[in-house]
């Protein structure tokens, strides 16, 4: 072992790297020359990259590298980029009148697609990813054409602008139902034929004498905000009691507790948070899904 | 007796690069092949293949084809922007990609046809490698002259000559190079267009980078590595193995008919030694662009380009030899052959033995034909090849070109609305692949009383609607379907769209659901 060189094998007559394994050497042949060509060609590369891009870790950062390249800065040139692309579109909506939008196709399609993604980001909390609502919790579903303050693009943007019962906007949208039971103003059995009154507008299931008796009831205590016809006025936030879509359930159970001690939803108001643009384009959003008057 | 002390041809002073006793290793530098130029049957086929391919691929992107004014008047074009192939009066979606992979099935099964039948012709004739190394060797035999010239030069010491020689060579090889990747991109865009942006330079950078890519592969490996990609680089010449059998063409040395060779063959007949046909003038071994010696059996090196049997004919006829002494045989024939000419029990070979009394060769030797690339294996090949082409001729001749896709809503699945019915929203695509534009006729059946209407629209829904498609373009269309639910006997109905062309008979139909949201 005192001599490695003297290690030739007899079969090849190739020098060995005198490492053996069970007999078999290892010889010491050159490399071969395209992978010799490679490695050098590698080591070219690695030269030119590492000056021009980050590459060498320092304490606190890495080397900039003459390139300067930075897949965060590259992320905000591009938001910057798309915001730049959007902003002829944005200045037009800041201009236009809600209620015009739908009239410039390419408006309208901007406007919807900013809508979509605003509405993912602060409306399908409550109101469902696909705007179905929530019937338990009175979250309404915004695809249906029942609307509690109104489905018209206007009526929209003004919910979404102040919110529902939000006491920090001056302008939000207020209405409160009388606790009919719980304040005593009306006596159960009243409340149980009041129910059946209800139900009967839309041609559920009732007792019709019931609902008769209870006709001069509703025309006396709900027909100033719910109409005489029970159709609703949406200026006051009062629901259509005639028609298929229940804000908080068609059972008599569901009604006769709403009356006796109503529940009453909550919305923020978006106007301050998210701008007018913004707020337009979730109220176009909004009246695109199937219901807008 | 000095004239027949003669070789009766040109020696060529050259070795192959793979003589098995003198196997390179692969550090070793390449020795370089200076092929000398061939003449012959073969020779002037190449030649011809060479115009055809070469041909092919720089004038196809060029070729006008009308399609109307709502698509491109490229025949031949891969619109990557778009997602369309056009291919004459053929255009394909990216969803009809099957017929390009069928292509490449049939493109399978032709490399096994035609490697079963007549060998590996596609490495010898139509291999872009081969077609462009060939076209550098006209190059260079241009500009430094025959083999033995281009070998001289080689040798001598740099001078003004020498230095202006190469600098020439590589400057055409370079511009082949540039031309070659120039071709390409024109497949993938307007060419008249993309050439004039291209000159000026307004063309995508990816144009420019795509040219330089090509123009160095096309360098590296036609001008500088030529043998060493179908040595080293290409898997062909190690699967060839498995297509190959004993009725395939190959090129064959015949050493039933050649061997024991000679140089003297006048002295050694003198002598009453056993002569073959080989002049062993090594004429075989100077043309190979290979640079191997047939003569040593068939081996993963050889490309079949048939440059040996141009040059052997040509010495063949010259000294008055029969020509094939190295042609396209099958090794069944030449076995056959190798048996008659073998002396057993001496295990030499002995030439009168495959030779009549008048020196010609006997009528019991056998000569490969034609006929050898008809046999079942071939023809099973070419039936199933045949079949996939007809099948799918007959799919492109008769598919449709009006297409229907439909998303049901899945949030919310149904819309109660406030008038009891029930209403479900789905996303159609109608896809209209023709280059014009078409209007269709929506309807539906399947649900009782559905009416459409459109998100974007206040009209009254209706039970027909009516939708203009962009020529060769698919429409994404939002479509709000309502029901009476009281009407329907399940909860889940099978609802079908159909859309028909009103000015065609072209129809597409998709069958969906229709949720009424009741139990």
């Amino acid at each position: 072992m005192s001599d490695i060189k003297d290690n030739v094998d007899q079969v090849t007559g190739v020098e060995t790297t005198g490492h053996v394994w069970d007999g078999i050497a290892e010889l010491n042949n050159p490399l071969p020359r395209w992978w010799l060509w490679i490695f050098y060609a590698c080591i070219a590369f690695s030269l030119g990259y590492v000056i021009y891009y980050p590459a060498i870790p320092l304490i606190n950062e890495s080397t900039k590298g003459v390139s300067e390249f930075s897949t965060r800065a590259n992320v905000e040139k591009d938001l910057q980029a798309v915001a730049e692309a959007n902003s002829g579109l944005v200045a037009r909506i800041a201009s236009t009148d809600v209620a015009d939008i739908a009239n410039d196709s390419e408006l309208l399609r901007f406007a919807i697609a900013g809508g979509s993604s605003a509405y993912k980001v602060y409306c399908s909390q409550c109101h469902g990813s696909g705007a179905q609502g929530a019937k338990a919790q009175g979250y309404p579903n915004l695809n249906d054409d029942a609307w509690l303050w109104g489905g018209t693009i206007d009526a929209i943007y003004t919910t979404i602008a102040h919110g529902v019962r939000y006491e920090q906007d001056e302008d939000t949208r207020v209405s409160e139902m009388p606790a009919f039971g719980r304040d005593g103003i009306l006596t159960g059995d009243e409340i149980k034929a009041l129910a059946n009154y209800v139900r009967s507008l839309s041609s559920l299931e009732h007792d019709p004498e019931l609902a008769a008796s209870a006709a001069t009831l509703f025309a006396d205590n709900c027909a100033a905000c719910h109409g005489e016809d029970g159709k609703g006025i949406a200026d006051v936030g009062a629901p259509n009691l005639s028609d298929a879509v229940w804000h908080y359930g068609s059972e008599a159970a569901q009604i006769t507790a709403q009356i006796r001690n109503p529940k009453h939803g909550v919305m923020p108001a978006w106007l301050d948070r998210l701008g007018d643009v913004n707020v337009k384009q979730l109220a176009v959003y909004i009246h695109s899904l199937g219901g807008g008057e | 007796m000095a004239t027949t002390d003669e070789p009766v041809a040109q020696q060529h002073d050259v070795e192959p690069v793979n003589r098995r006793d003198k196997q390179q290793p692969l550090y070793a530098a390449r020795k370089k092949i200076h092929p000398k130029r061939a003449e012959g049957t073969f020779r002037r086929f190449k030649w011809l293949v060479m115009a055809v391919t070469l041909g092919i691929y720089y004038i196809t992107p060029w070729i006008r084809w009308d399609r109307g004014d709502f698509a491109p008047d490229q025949a031949v074009l891969i619109d990557l922007v778009n997602r369309r192939f056009y291919f004459f009066f053929i255009e394909i979606w990216p969803q009809e990609f099957y017929y390009v992979a069928g292509m490449l099935v049939m493109a399978g099964i032709g490399l096994f046809l035609v490697t079963s039948s007549v060998g590996r012709a596609w490495c010898g004739y139509t291999c872009p490698q081969t077609v462009w190394v060939d076209l550098f060797l006209v190059i260079e035999r241009a500009v430094e002259g025959e083999r033995n010239k281009r070998i001289k030069l080689d040798k001598e010491p740099w001078s003004a000559s020498k230095i202006g020689k190469r600098t020439l060579k590589h400057a055409i090889w370079v511009l082949i190079a540039l031309s070659t990747g120039g071709a390409w991109i024109f497949y993938f865009a307007d060419a008249p267009q993309l050439a004039m942006n291209f000159i000026s330079g307004e063309a995508p950078g990816v144009a420019y980078s795509t040219v330089a890519v090509l123009a160095f592969t096309t360098y590296t490996l036609g001008g500088l590595m030529r043998e060493q990609v179908c040595t080293y680089m290409c898997p062909w010449p190690r699967i060839q193995g498995a297509m190959l059998d004993e009725h395939s063409l190959t090129v064959t040395y015949n050493n039933w008919r050649g061997e024991p060779r000679s140089r003297h063959q006048k002295r050694s007949q003198e002598e009453g030694k056993p002569i073959g046909d080989c002049v062993d003038c090594n004429a075989c071994v100077a043309v190979c662009p290979m640079g191997i010696d047939i003569r040593d059996g068939q081996q993963l090196e050889c490309i079949t380009c048939a440059l040996c049997i141009d040059a052997c004919d040509a010495v063949m006829d010259k000294v008055g030899h029969e020509r094939g002494l190295i042609s396209y045989a099958t090794l069944s024939d030449y076995n056959s052959n190798m048996r008659m000419a073998l002396n057993e029990e001496t295990g030499r070979i002995e030439p009168e033995r495959v030779r009549d009394s008048d020196r010609k060769l006997s009528s019991a030797v056998k000569h490969t034909t034609i006929k050898s690339v008809f046999r079942p294996r071939t023809l099973a090949y070419f039936s199933v090849w045949a079949l996939i082409g007809l099948a799918m001729s007959y799919h492109v001749a008769t598919r449709g070109r009006l297409d229907l896709n439909i998303l049901h809503d899945r949030n919310p699945l149904f819309v109660t609305l406030s008038n009891g019915d029930v209403r479900n929203g789905y996303t159609v695509k109608v896809l209209n692949m023709m280059p014009e534009p078409r209007t269709v006729r929506v309807s539906l059946s399947g649900v009782p009383g559905a009416v459409m209407s459109l998100p974007e629209s206040s009209d009254d829904p209706t039970d027909v609607l009516y939708l203009d498609v962009e020529p060769d373009k698919l429409r994404n269309q939002r479509i709000f379907v309502r029901a009476n639910p009281a009407e329907m006997p399940d909860a889940t109905m099978e609802l079908t769209f159909t859309v028909q062309d009103i000015f065609g008979s072209e129809r597409a139909e998709y069958e969906t659901r229709f949720e009424t949201g009741g139990l």
